[in-house]
């Protein structure tokens, strides 16, 4: 039915919206989703896509970005000042027990030469800015500004400096995706700092907490106890804060029970990041001395200056292939 | 005619880019759930009013677009926009005369349609079920309706005479 002359009716305008046309594009679409999420043939595309993404981050994170500019501008001297004598005694504080770590850490490279153990982890940190862009509020994705020429991969520890935020899960040109520990889909391998006990702390979906299910009755998790990664899996290094346990209740079954635990990290889009690159070995969880590290990476060990230096020293290294 | 085309496309691509920009613009956390799906109300705009301008093709594409900015699964979005593009597009000449209200109502329909569209994907790339507040987006979306409605009518009115 061709409409006469080149003015359209809007009565038969829906000649456009044939049904074939929809089963196409739906057709389309699903091929397309099935490539992407079976076969990643599209990560080429998708890293170059990316590139041009670029610009709609930087003006759609640019309202964020001014709202912090004029709060700091705006935000009194005397706020400062109080700022800066809480950071002075705070930085007092980890200098003082940084230097207990020292002495501790000595004595644990003589105990590991007399055990003859492996080669520690070796860990360095690079610092990264989270883009303040919403991906998506129901998968607790972000954007971070640091990509390829970084040397991200993907499966890369992030941390802010209370505790893990996730991990890199898919790394482009120019920025990089993280997942948040707080994803549904996310587990993180954890170990109960006091008693030892190793579990698995699933993402929830609120950026809040944390679930731990089927943790038998007998291993005596308390609120408050802290859970820092245990290692197994090889993705986060032992050893490092994840959360604390703010309610134990028994589940259905009544022969476990089912922890909720808050994360560490600020969750809620902290400013500055971590991103941990482990240098020597992917941890085991089956040998049982390296597990036992518990102590910040070295990167972190060493004095604020030599961390802010890292990125640096990064950039000269090829990313590996 | 073509002067009337023109403006108009000033407006079309101003809202594109001006919708593609909402979809990813941070908002603080607590208001995060009740962030509206902008580029389905675009399209359930620019099908209504210049279906010439929002086919099912177009709407595809934009689709398209937003997925590789949200960086999820390609297609997603572009499955989520074509299937609104195709409802509009063939109850346009009646939902063009509806009432406010019921238009507002048919909106509400096909973004919770769309809701439900999305947790089938979802389901199929076997992620876990999200919370109730997954639901709250298609009634802030309905909220913004009119007004979206009304400012994007009253901008194409300012637009059309300054050009000619």
């Amino acid at each position: 039915m061709p409409s006469p002359g080149n003015d359209t009716s809007p009565l038969f305008a829906e000649a456009d919206s044939s049904t074939l046309g929809l089963v196409g594009f739906v057709l389309l679409a699903v091929v397309l989703m099935v490539a992407d999420h079976r076969g990643r043939f599209l990560d080429a595309i998708r890293r170059e896509a990316a590139v041009l993404a670029g610009p709609v981050y930087w003006l759609a994170s640019a309202p964020a970005r001014s709202v912090r500019a004029v709060h700091e501008m705006v935000v009194d001297r005397s706020r400062l000042t109080d700022d800066n004598t809480q950071l002075r005694q705070d930085l007092l504080l980890a200098q003082a027990r940084l230097a207990r770590l020292t002495a501790v850490e000595d004595q644990n490279t003589r105990l590991r030469e007399l055990l003859d153990a492996r080669t520690r982890l070796g860990l360095k940190a690079q610092l990264g800015e989270l883009i303040d862009v919403d991906l998506e509020p129901f998968r607790h994705r972000v954007l971070i500004g640091l990509g390829e020429g970084d040397g991200l991969a993907p499966g890369q520890a992030v941390m802010d400096s209370r505790g893990v935020l996730g991990q890199v899960v898919e790394v482009r040109r120019y920025d990089s995706l993280l997942i948040l520990i707080t994803d549904p889909g996310h587990a993180t391998p954890v170990r109960v700092a006091r008693t030892g006990l190793r579990s698995i702390a699933y993402g929830s979906g609120s950026l809040d907490s944390l679930s731990l299910p089927h943790i038998p009755f007998s291993a005596g998790v308390r609120v408050g106890d802290a859970l820092v990664t245990s290692g197994i899996g090889g993705v986060f290094p032992a050893g490092l804060p994840v959360g604390s346990i703010v309610q134990v209740e028994p589940d259905d079954s009544a022969t476990f029970v089912l922890a909720i635990a808050t994360p560490a990290a600020a969750m809620a889009r902290s400013g500055e990041v971590l991103v941990l690159r482990d240098e020597s070995l992917r941890m085991v969880g089956t040998d049982g001395v390296t597990l036992d590290f518990v102590g910040p990476p070295e990167a972190l060990a060493t004095t604020p200056t030599a961390i802010s230096a890292q990125p640096d020293a990064d950039h000269s290294r090829p990313p590996p292939p | 005619m073509s002067l009337r085309t023109r403006s108009d496309s000033t407006v079309f691509w101003a809202t594109l880019v001006l919708g593609t920009l909402l979809a990813v613009v941070a908002l603080p956390t607590p208001l995060l759930p009740f962030k509206p799906f902008w580029l389905g109300l675009l399209v359930i705009y620019w099908a209504l009013e210049a279906p010439e301008r929002m086919s099912l093709r177009n709407a595809f594409l934009l689709g398209l677009l937003g997925d590789l900015l949200v960086g999820n699964l390609i297609g997603e979005q572009a499955l989520r926009l074509t299937i609104i593009a195709f409802i509009v597009l063939r109850l346009r000449s009646r939902m063009r005369f509806f009432p406010m209200l019921q238009q507002a109502l048919v909106v509400f329909a096909l973004l919770f349609n769309d809701r439900v569209v999305m947790l089938m994907v979802r389901a199929f790339q076997g992620s876990a079920p999200p919370d109730w507040t997954f639901w709250v987006a298609p009634v802030t979306g309905v909220l913004l309706w009119p007004w979206l409605f009304l400012l994007l009518d009253i901008a194409r009115a300012r637009v059309r005479p300054r050009e000619s």
